[in-house]
């Protein structure tokens, strides 16, 4: 059987900013896809973060709304409250939530927020050039770690699935990645799921999805896939953290 | 209507719910911790069915108001001094996104943790812009429970009128205080997508009506940010020529003119009255939006024929004392009469002062 690849109508026709080789643009392909295929295009609001998805605005062809850094989940809450038949999700990187944003995340998935997160690991600050993230990887070199992260001095990296999977108000956790095509498939599985749980009026559900910035690691496209698969998924192991829908 | 007796901040909560809000987040802290409380109940009643919802915080609680005012519903929140600068990163994306919602600041006395009793020093925060850019808030002051239940119905409209957040200044004496008070008919807001054409309320891309919704207060853009700006400036300038209100009280003999606002306003007054009665002749200038402030008519009462001084007291060191010397400009004196964080001046305070200019003259 033939298979036409079609481009989505949830996405824009802007070009996008991203470097080559970023995850991002994967990842808004995987969510709008995931939208498209739930058919609720048309009563959908995404929330960016600040990063270097700021600009998904232009890029995802719904409602969209841009939260200030870290702030994602309490606006993505506000809109929920007001809107309980949307479909509503946050967009955030690691910086963004798991540093900054720390309190609104823990606090949405404990209030069992019925909103969706998907949350773009890339162990990096990417827009602001590459500084140390709290999922920065011990020994991992960025601008503000020039020597490595010292696991001492700044701590280990936090694993946000693991920590919110404890929460009774998440209902669906699970992490992938975007290192070989079999890995984006189940990316996009989880994040389907997600928003389908939360059609369902389910819980708080989170993907986390490992990407790469091959442009603050300094590597190639390739190579930060290689990079990817030999070091971030043996500190962030895949899978379903929590799925109450399967229990 | 019959008139009611009504602590302050819950009239607060009472008339915003009247005037169609329905969406409060918050944060506890005093002294204006009655307001969600009041809410907490109320929302759930069966004829608001609303949204009360207790946030992780001051910051979370703003940024929950930013989610439902890009829906284009009525929504709020309020907290106290401390509070309200952990929300000045939230309230400047606010106006940058352009998003209609209001600000309850029951001031206490700072800076820092400070007091719990009422206060009066966030004039600058308020007025001269508490977070980053240029940017302004719709600032009510109100000096009673029923000028607060007042200020509410305005604060809403304006704030949609003008695509803009608006800010109620009250302090931990109004919300405290019980008085009788008249409160308007509850209604409700729908939200017309025709009228908000910038809300999120849904947009099929396969089948296109209206607008895709892009809310952001991210202007990269040198270009972008000066259209932006442009468009602010504007609206600031209609709201400076049409929405300034004050109180002008006792002014047809007065010799001494005194600025005040808020609570401090209330004080003076009973100043003022019991000097009438010995025939000394006192004024008052009260502003009741203190954005945008009354420069005009500040000018116009201090120059007035017969005026011979101005007073500005307030309950901090001098900060509305600035707008009042812009707005006189140097053509009459002025003195200061006031103090920081809690502490309240007094009628004797303020009668001594008066007294001691008349003398003077
Ligand atoms: C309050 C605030 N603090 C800091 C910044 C600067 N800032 C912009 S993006 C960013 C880091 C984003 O990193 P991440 O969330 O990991 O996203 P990525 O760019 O890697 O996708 C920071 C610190 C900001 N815009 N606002
Ligand atoms: S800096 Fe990194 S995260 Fe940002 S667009 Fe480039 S590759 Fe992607
Ligand atoms: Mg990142």
């Amino acid at each position: 059987m033939a298979v036409e690849y079609k481009a989505t109508q949830l996405l824009t026709e802007k070009p996008r900013h991203y470097c080559p080789g970023c995850g991002h643009g994967i990842i808004h392909r995987l969510v709008a896809e995931a939208i498209e295929e739930l058919d609720v295009h048309g009563d959908v609001v995404g929330i960016s973060p600040v990063g270097c998805s700021v600009f998904a605005n232009n890029y995802f062809n719904f409602d969209m709304v841009n939260a200030l850094h870290g702030r994602a989940p309490a606006v993505g809450t506000g809109i929920k409250r007001a809107k309980p038949d949307s479909l509503v999700f946050t967009y955030q990187g690691d910086g963004d939530l798991a540093s900054i944003g720390a309190a609104e995340v823990v606090h949405a998935a404990m209030r069992g927020e019925k909103i969706s997160t998907v949350f773009v690991n890339n162990a990096i600050y990417g827009m602001t050039g590459g500084q140390m993230a709290p999922t920065t990887l011990v020994g991992q070199k960025t601008t503000t770690s020039p020597n490595g992260r010292d696991a001492d001095w700044c701590g280990s990296p936090i694993r946000i699935c693991e920590m919110l999977s404890t929460l009774e108000g998440t209902y669906y956790v699970e992490r992938v990645a975007l290192d070989s095509p079999g890995h984006i498939n189940q990316a996009k599985k989880a994040i389907k799921k997600a928003f389908q749980y939360q059609m369902e009026g389910k819980g708080y559900c989170l993907v986390e999805v490992l990407s790469t910035c091959p442009t603050n690691w300094s590597m190639s496209p390739v190579e930060s896939m290689d990079w990817l698969k030999e070091n971030m998924i043996p500190y962030y192991p895949l899978g379903v953290f929590k799925d109450k829908g399967a229990e | 209507m019959a008139k009611k007796l009504m602590k302050g901040s819950e009239a607060i909560a009472e008339a915003a719910i009247r005037n169609g809000c329905r969406f409060f987040f918050g944060y506890p802290i005093t002294p204006q911790t009655e307001i969600p409380e009041y809410f907490s109940e109320r929302m759930f009643e069966e004829d608001v069915n609303g949204c009360f919802l207790q946030a992780e915080s001051e910051v979370s609680a703003i940024n929950m108001v930013y989610g439902a005012a890009t829906t284009g519903v009525r929504a709020m929140t309020s907290s106290s001094s401390p509070g309200i600068s952990l929300k000045q990163e939230g309230i400047s994306s606010l106006c940058a996104a352009e998003l209609p919602c209001v600000i309850v600041n029951v001031m206490r006395g700072g800076p820092g943790i400070g007091s719990i009793q009422a206060g009066q020093g966030d004039y600058y925060q308020a007025v001269k812009g508490g977070g980053h850019g240029d940017y302004h808030l719709i600032v009510f002051a109100p000096s009673s429970v029923q000028e607060a239940i007042d200020c509410m119905g305005k604060a809403f409209d304006l704030a949609d009128k003008y695509r803009t957040p608006a800010m109620i200044c009250a302090d931990g004496i109004i919300a405290q205080m019980m008085e009788p008070v008249e409160l308007p008919e509850i209604r409700d807001y729908k939200v017309d997508p025709a009228k908000k054409p910038w809300a999120a309320t849904g947009y099929d891309c396969k089948n296109p009506v209206g607008q895709r919704a892009d809310v952001t207060s991210l202007y990269v853009e040198t270009e972008e940010l000066d259209v932006l700006h442009e468009r602010l400036q504007g609206t600031y300038k209609v709201i400076e020529a049409n929405e300034v209100q004050y109180e002008a009280y006792n002014m047809e003999k007065a010799e001494i003119v005194v600025t005040a606002f808020g609570t401090v306003a209330r004080i003076a007054k009973s100043v003022i009255d019991e000097l009438e009665g010995q025939g000394i002749h006192v004024g008052m200038l009260r502003p009741i939006t203190l954005w945008p402030f009354p420069y005009e008519a500040v000018h116009k009462a201090a120059t007035q024929p017969g005026v011979k001084a101005v007073l500005d007291v307030e309950m901090n060191a001098g900060q509305m004392l600035d707008d009042v010397k812009i707005a006189i400009n140097g053509a009459q004196k002025i003195e200061f009469l006031g103090h920081c964080g809690s502490h309240l001046p007094t009628v004797e305070e303020i009668k001594a002062k008066i007294l001691a200019m008349k003398e003077g003259m």
